[in-house]
């Protein structure tokens, strides 16, 4: 299995506080691998620092062996997508629109052919819409595709998002949160929406505080605790481990643990 | 106005079950007043004095002929009704306070303005009493026939057409001046002539927007604009063929098309500038200076005698030259300070304007190096020659209409607003304009998704310039002078204001904005010291009534009409962690 990210002693630091100390994360080609830790631990930072809203203050992050470029559209460009953990659509536009902006750095109509109307550019524009049409049947927003983002559910907010960023055509796909205030039954489709995004080949990392979601669908899960990773390893072998535990619950003390 | 809200309810549940007789009662009265002398001031004119309605009685005569709707069930009638009725109530008032104001007492207002402020009060109370409280009609079609495409075109070309006679007979109100040809820049003592008609445009005015209103909310404009979108080359053709015909109806007039082309330099910066502000969403304050740059560049090596380069380039070189070199300082000023976002863009540019300003001022010879004239200008820009010797200078005679030289540089105009029209529709509707308004809503997003914000925003910027560059160039042979004093920070907020006003993001918006802001204080200057104040407070009428614009994108109308739910409309709901595990 050939790797698709590598990431190497990442280290990102605000003055004197280390967000994320020296943590090394790989994911392979086609796998889904789950990033879970307790708030606070540096999850949402490690995830800039991979995307390029943050530069590392340390470390190196490879995208299939390429050195990944710390600004956000090139890492777009190279084939990371994300989405955000409070979700951050273009509330004004339509579906169909947020989805076609996705295209926007596998298209290459400058000013003038966009005045001029030539027939490249033409044909630009209907493959563009057509890709945005489909992946937001993929989605399931097919039917709302000319309701303002603003205006759909809180659910179908997030599919969007998705779709947007499977617009960019990625190899690997960073997922902050995507069940965050979902109710059971949107938690659910979400999962078999993941597993899906999987089937077209694509890489995915998630950060998850949903338990059940996380190790129902992850290959590999890692475990983030004040900026550094616990441990990694396959669910079973997570949910099992005591530090875990503790760092999500803390450590009982002495007299509670007779009690 | 949510102000008269508790009002309008205690009407509702007192009058609602006789709203229509009351209203119609009022309605009646009102166009019976309208046939009543409304002015006991013998030499008052403005067609007050006699009992034939015009000026502004004959407006609030059109108004009143909503009234049938009391008995008409159509859907949107009340909302309709609402309208027309306020609009004919101010207009009433207005012209009230002013025949007292002019005549020096309100006891000039003759039987029939008494009559009619009683008659349009009533009115008013019957529509907003009305139970009936309809949302807006919605779009209907003509019946599927053989004959409808003709009859739509039909339509569309009409309305193109009637949007000229409103603006023809919007700038032709002051009529007495013009044809006695005072200049009322120069013009200095008021007679109460010029009250009476001008006094009217402000009148006028509110009529179109009523009656608009009134129109809008009855479903038509929903109808028109599914017409006119199946039909929008007939519209752009029948547009440009309208605006080329209005020098025929100004009967050698130059005055009004020297305005006119006004409006179109007016015009085209706006709907530059609005690629800046409405799509990309960059509050540019000194915008007026990319104007400028272009202005003077051309002015400077179009071969007038004041210039200090004794050159005379051809035309069609100096526009293209005047763009690229705004578009280039675009460029210059954006990317040191394009980093900065909103409030802090806002004052960069805003000292941009003005250091723009200053050094034209000062580039005189004594206190920098000699290119400007300083505060004299660069004047005497000669007359454009077209290669076939085709002079701009002269009058021509048109299928037997004289035609003053104004009309050269009017058509220039509308051909210069076309391509700046196109320009940005095009954009707007492209990979371009999506990505403008995907920064402008979230930044952060548009990177993350791809876009290089950087050189998005850069290349809204420098060809906003570059739009200003050419306008200014034509304007600067339109006005014959590149002078520091026409690139104030006023102008910039103005075209701000006519962007904004107009509706932000599209272009009719912009072309309304503009006309509406460059005609308004042209026709309140009878006002004198009071003109700004009354500017001003129109504005903030319109802002209060309509902060979408005039005309806004179907995007800005739906961000300020429907509702998102949050404020911000994606924040999470409450029990974000709802999936913490305990």
């Amino acid at each position: 299995m050939s790797t698709v990210l590598e990431a190497t002693a990442v280290t990102k630091r605000f003055g004197g506080l280390t967000a994320v100390k020296s943590v090394d994360l790989t994911v392979g080609e086609g796998e889904v691998v789950g990033l879970i830790g307790p708030n606070g631990a540096g999850k949402t930072t490690f995830f800039n620092c991979l995307t390029g809203l943050e530069t590392p203050s340390a470390g190196t992050v490879l995208y299939r062996g390429n050195a990944l470029p710390t600004r956000p559209d090139l890492v777009t460009k190279a084939g990371v997508a994300r989405t955000f953990q409070n979700i951050r659509l273009f509330p004004n536009m339509t579906a169909l629109e947020n989805v076609i902006v996705g295209r926007h750095s596998r298209t290459k109509a400058g000013v003038l052919s966009a005045v001029g109307r030539g027939p490249r550019y033409r044909r630009e524009e209907r493959e563009s819409e057509e890709k945005a049409r489909e992946l937001l049947a993929f989605v399931g927003l097919g039917k709302v595709r000319n309701e303002l983002a603003k205006s759909l559910p809180y659910g179908d907010q997030r599919r969007l998002e998705i779709a947007r960023a499977l617009a960019t055509d990625p190899g690997l796909l960073l997922l902050d949160e995507p069940t965050a205030g979902m109710n059971p039954k949107e938690t659910a489709e979400t999962k078999t929406l993941v597993r899906a995004v999987q089937d077209r080949g694509i890489a995915i990392v998630l950060i998850e505080h949903d338990m059940r979601f996380v190790f129902g669908l992850c290959d590999r899960v890692a475990v983030l605790v004040q900026g550094e990773k616990l441990m990694e390893g396959p669910p079973a072998q997570v949910q099992a481990d005591e530090r875990v535990v503790a760092a999500y619950l803390g450590t009982p003390t002495e007299g509670e643990e007779s009690a | 106005m949510s102000v008269l809200a508790p009002l309008h309810d205690r009407l509702r549940s007192r009058l609602g079950p006789v709203a229509s007789p009351v209203g119609l009662a009022g309605a009646l009265l009102l166009l019976i007043a309208t046939f009543l002398p409304w002015s006991t001031y013998a030499g008052f004119p403005g067609k007050m004095l006699n009992t034939v309605p015009g000026g502004a009685r004959l407006y609030v005569l059109l108004l009143a002929l909503f009234a049938v709707l009391f008995v008409l069930a159509v859907p949107g009638r009340a909302r309709a009704l609402r309208g027309a009725s306020s609009f004919a109530l101010t207009i009433t008032i207005l012209t009230v306070l002013f025949i007292g104001y002019a005549g020096g007492g309100l006891v000039n207002c003759g039987v029939g303005a008494w009559v009619g402020l009683a008659g349009a009060l009533v009115y008013y109370v019957g529509a907003q009493a009305l139970l009936v409280d309809d949302g807006p009609a919605p779009a209907r079609e003509l019946p599927a026939a053989p004959w409808r495409p003709a009859v739509e075109i039909l339509l569309v070309v009409a309305l193109a057409f009637l949007v000229l006679f409103v603006f023809v007979i919007g700038l032709g109100i002051p009529t007495a001046n013009i044809a006695s040809g005072v200049d009322h820049k120069l013009g200095g003592a008021v007679s109460l002539n010029d009250l009476t008609n001008e006094s009217q445009f402000l009148s006028f005015l509110l009529l179109v927007t009523g009656a608009v209103l009134a129109l809008a909310r009855l479903g038509l404009a929903a109808s028109l604009g599914l017409v006119t979108k199946k039909h929008s080359k007939v519209l752009v053709g029948a547009g440009l063929v309208a605006a080329a015909v209005f020098p025929f109806t100004q009967s050698g007039n130059g005055y009004s098309l020297r305005i006119a082309a006004s409006i179109g330099v007016f015009a085209a910066a706006a709907v530059g500038l609005n690629i800046v502000v409405g799509l990309a969403g960059l509050l540019d304050l000194g915008y007026i200076a990319f104007f400028g740059v272009g202005a003077y560049f051309a002015a400077l090596v179009s071969g007038s005698v004041t210039s200090v380069l004794d050159v005379h380039l051809p035309f069609g070189l100096v526009i293209v030259l005047s763009a690229l070199i705004s578009g280039l300082f675009g460029v210059l000023l954006g990317a040191p300070t394009l980093r900065l976002r909103g409030d802090y863009l806002a004052i960069v540019t805003l000292g941009f304007g003005e250091i723009f300003r200053i050094t034209v001022n000062n580039l005189d010879g004594s206190a920098g190096p000699s290119l400007t004239n300083g505060p004299n200008g660069v004047s005497n820009i000669p007359d454009l020659v077209l290669p076939g010797g085709f002079s701009f200078g002269t009058n021509h005679t048109l299928f037997g209409v004289d035609l003053p030289f104004q009309a050269n540089y009017y058509w220039l105009e509308v051909i210069l607003v076309a391509v700046v029209m196109t320009a940005f529709l095009r954009l707007a509707e492209s990979r371009i304009g999506r990505a403008w308004v995907a920064i402008r809503e979230d930044e952060l997003a548009a990177a993350a998704t791809g876009i290089n914000t950087t050189r998005l925003k850069l290349l809204a910027f420098a060809l906003g310039a570059t739009l200003a560059g050419a306008a200014g160039a034509v304007d600067a042979h339109v006005v014959k002078v590149a002078a520091p004093d026409s690139f104030t920070f006023l102008e910039s907020a103005l075209l701000l204001a006519a962007v904004i006003l107009g509706g932000m993001g599209t272009v009719q918006g912009a072309l309304l904005g503009a006309t509406v802001l460059y005609l308004l204080p042209e026709k309140l200057r009878f006002l004198q010291d009071l003109r700004l104040l009354v500017f001003g407070i129109v504005l903030v009428l319109i802002m209060r009534l309509r902060p979408e614009g005039l005309v806004p994108s179907k995007r800005r109308a739906r961000e300020f009409h429907e509702a998102g739910g949050h404020a911000d409309g994606l924040s999470a709901p409450p029990g974000h962690h709802a999936g913490v595990p305990s």
